[in-house]
């Protein structure tokens, strides 16, 4: 800059609007660099990829046309794959978005020990799916007497379930949303508290006077005011059942094996590319329709919720 | 008569939100107090069909799992540690410039390039693992410190959040700046720097928080034990043939110690960076 202050008018103008491309590189660059290498790189190698046989190599030379994908398309492990999603993410979003919501009302209208609420509520958000499954797996759902949840069973003379190892019914449901509520909630209860608090009460006490309270002030003031928040929380929500791995995983493999049941589409990828088969071309396509779907669930829900918002 | 009626009415409404509330927070604390009781029991009373409400607090399992020499968590703890700390560092310099450039500095292409961060928040990171994962190993990084660490430093979130935070932040105090002759660079690092402290702070809590718990990527690369982090350590217990329960449990208790005491002293900050990073709609 002192350079370009010592030059000549026309030179300083020159060199202080090649200065701000330079800088503007500077600031950016290096992350614009990373996410190049990192994030469009690998889309664009995988995409390529996709048209290939590739196993346990990333240099093929075998080139196979659309056969990956009719391959994924008809293999009914990852259309089971996409309909176990579908059910998860259909109970998993509105089920979260409901009880974070309900949560965040109650905690918001106690006086008394709210920050003691709030923090127990908060809390989980400090484990990782793999904590949260390990006492799943091992203390609350475990199939033995000495588990939790047998042992209630057990006090009202109940038969021990074995909550992990049968299909018929599928009990293992239960294990894995109830994990991933009480990871959750907390979270999303936070964020909802944080709309609750734009709404200012001088709303609720003009409505209160006309007579508008309890379900009425939520129906007609919390929600449709908090609808930022919700259109957020829901496709955070929708963004994170679409990358569930981790509690799936630990809760249901055991020793390198994986029951042939619930197995959401990222569980199956990680088998199909990073298994003992290494296929990266079936991986590498299965990614790429994985991708595609999502795009086609973030337009519509762009159309549904945030377009109509405006 | 109406007023005694309407107080009568909230006295019951404020108890049946208070027992709401203090039954959910006690199926809430359910897991923690499971987790800690079974790491201070035995394996004998872990396996037993009778209940015990108090574990024989059994200390040396902390010292047993330390010194059992098929068990590498001392270093998964480091590499944790390491990955974890580098990482927020990382991501708050690189998308704390980034920010700060989409936000201030006027280009031709800048918006451009903020569609391309816009863009890859739609793609979820870990759609992107089997592609990422083929990449780093071509370069060689699988089962290094690099490979665990570096991909993770190019967050498209953080870099969304520091531009939204910069485009709100008062424009007086760095023309003040440019006059005084501090170039972008000298604004940034003098004036601006020193006063996103807060906003910083909040990027760094979510950040260390997502690395610490990460999951998929680190199974993914750490396939040796040496680059283990306690996450995937914990994970090959759980999913091993034969489990030794309370070490299992002592391991789990270590793996969120850290995290726990940061959210128990920590918690009305934390819980603020959450607010305040307007992820959810501002």
């Amino acid at each position: 800059m002192s350079a370009a202050r010592r030059a000549p008018p026309w030179r300083r103008r020159l060199l202080g609007r090649q200065n701000q491309n330079l800088w503007f590189w500077v600031f950016v660059g290096p992350f614009f660099a990373g996410l190049v290498l990192f994030i469009y790189v690998p889309i664009a190698w995988s995409a390529y990829l996709s048209f290939f046989e590739a196993y346990n190599t990333v240099s093929p030379t075998r080139m196979v046309g659309f056969a990956n994908y009719t391959d994924m398309l008809g293999d009914p492990n990852f259309r089971s794959s996409l309909t176990t999603f579908l059910v998860f993410a259909a109970f998993i979003v509105p089920t979260t978005f409901a009880l974070s919501l309900a949560t965040a009302v109650l905690v918001a209208r106690t006086r008394v020990a709210q920050a003691f609420f709030r923090s127990v509520f908060f809390l989980p958000t400090a484990c990782s799916y793999v904590v949260a499954a390990l006492i799943w797996k091992m203390s609350i759902f475990s199939g033995v007497r000495s588990g939790l949840a047998n042992t209630v069973l057990g006090w009202f003379g109940a038969e021990s379930v074995p909550w992990l190892s049968v299909t018929n019914p599928p009990w293992y449901w239960l294990v894995i949303v109830s994990a991933r509520l009480w990871l959750q909630v907390g979270f999303y209860m936070i964020l909802f508290l944080a709309g609750l608090q734009r709404i200012g009460p001088h709303l609720y006490e003009a409505a209160a006077i006309d007579g508008a309270t309890g379900w009425k002030a939520f129906r007609h003031i919390t929600f449709p005011l908090l609808r930022p928040t919700s259109t957020a929380v829901l496709l955070l929500l929708l963004i994170n059942a679409f990358q569930a791995f981790d509690e799936f995983f630990n809760i249901l493999s055991s020793f390198g094996t994986y029951p042939p049941y619930a197995r959401p589409p990222l569980v199956y990828l990680y088998y199909t590319a990073l298994g003992q088969g290494q296929d990266f071309g079936h991986g590498s396509a299965g990614a790429i329709i994985l991708t595609a779907v999502i795009a086609v669930i973030a337009v519509a829900f762009n159309r549904l919720f945030v377009r109509e918002a405006d | 008569m109406a007023v005694v009626d309407r107080s009568r009415g909230a006295r019951l409404g404020a108890l049946a939100r208070y027992t709401a509330l203090g039954v959910a927070a006690a199926l809430f604390l359910v897991p923690f107090y499971l987790l800690f009781r079974n790491a201070l029991m035995t394996e004998a009373e872990l396996t037993s069909p009778t209940w015990h409400l108090l574990p024989s607090w059994r200390w040396e399992n902390f010292t047993l799992l330390f010194s059992d020499p098929a068990v590498p968590m001392a270093r998964s703890l480091l590499n944790s540690l390491a990955i974890a700390i580098t990482q927020t560092l990382g991501v708050l310099v690189v998308s704390g410039l980034a920010g700060y450039g989409l936000a201030r500095i006027p280009y031709r292409w800048s918006n451009l390039v903020f569609y391309a961060v816009t863009a890859s928040l739609l793609i979820p990171a870990a759609v992107t693992f089997v592609p990422s994962f083929v990449l780093v190993s071509s370069l060689g990084w699988v089962s290094t410190l690099r490979g665990l660490i570096i991909p993770g430093l190019f967050q498209a979130l953080a870099t969304f959040l520091f531009r939204q935070f910069y485009l709100g932040f008062p424009k007086e105090i760095e023309e003040a700046a440019f006059i005084d002759g501090l170039g972008y660079w000298g604004t940034f690092w003098r004036v601006v720097v020193p006063n996103s402290g807060g906003f910083a702070a909040a990027i760094a809590t979510i950040t260390f928080i997502g690395s610490w718990n990460a999951f998929l990527w680190p199974l993914v690369i750490a396939q040796d034990s040496e680059a283990w982090t306690v996450q995937i350590a914990l994970s090959t217990f759980l999913t091993a043939q034969s489990v030794d329960l309370a070490e299992l449990f002592v391991a789990a208790v270590v793996a969120i110690l850290p995290l726990l005491l940061m959210f128990l002293f920590l918690q009305r900050w934390i819980v603020e960076g959450v607010e305040r990073t307007g992820i959810a709609g501002d």
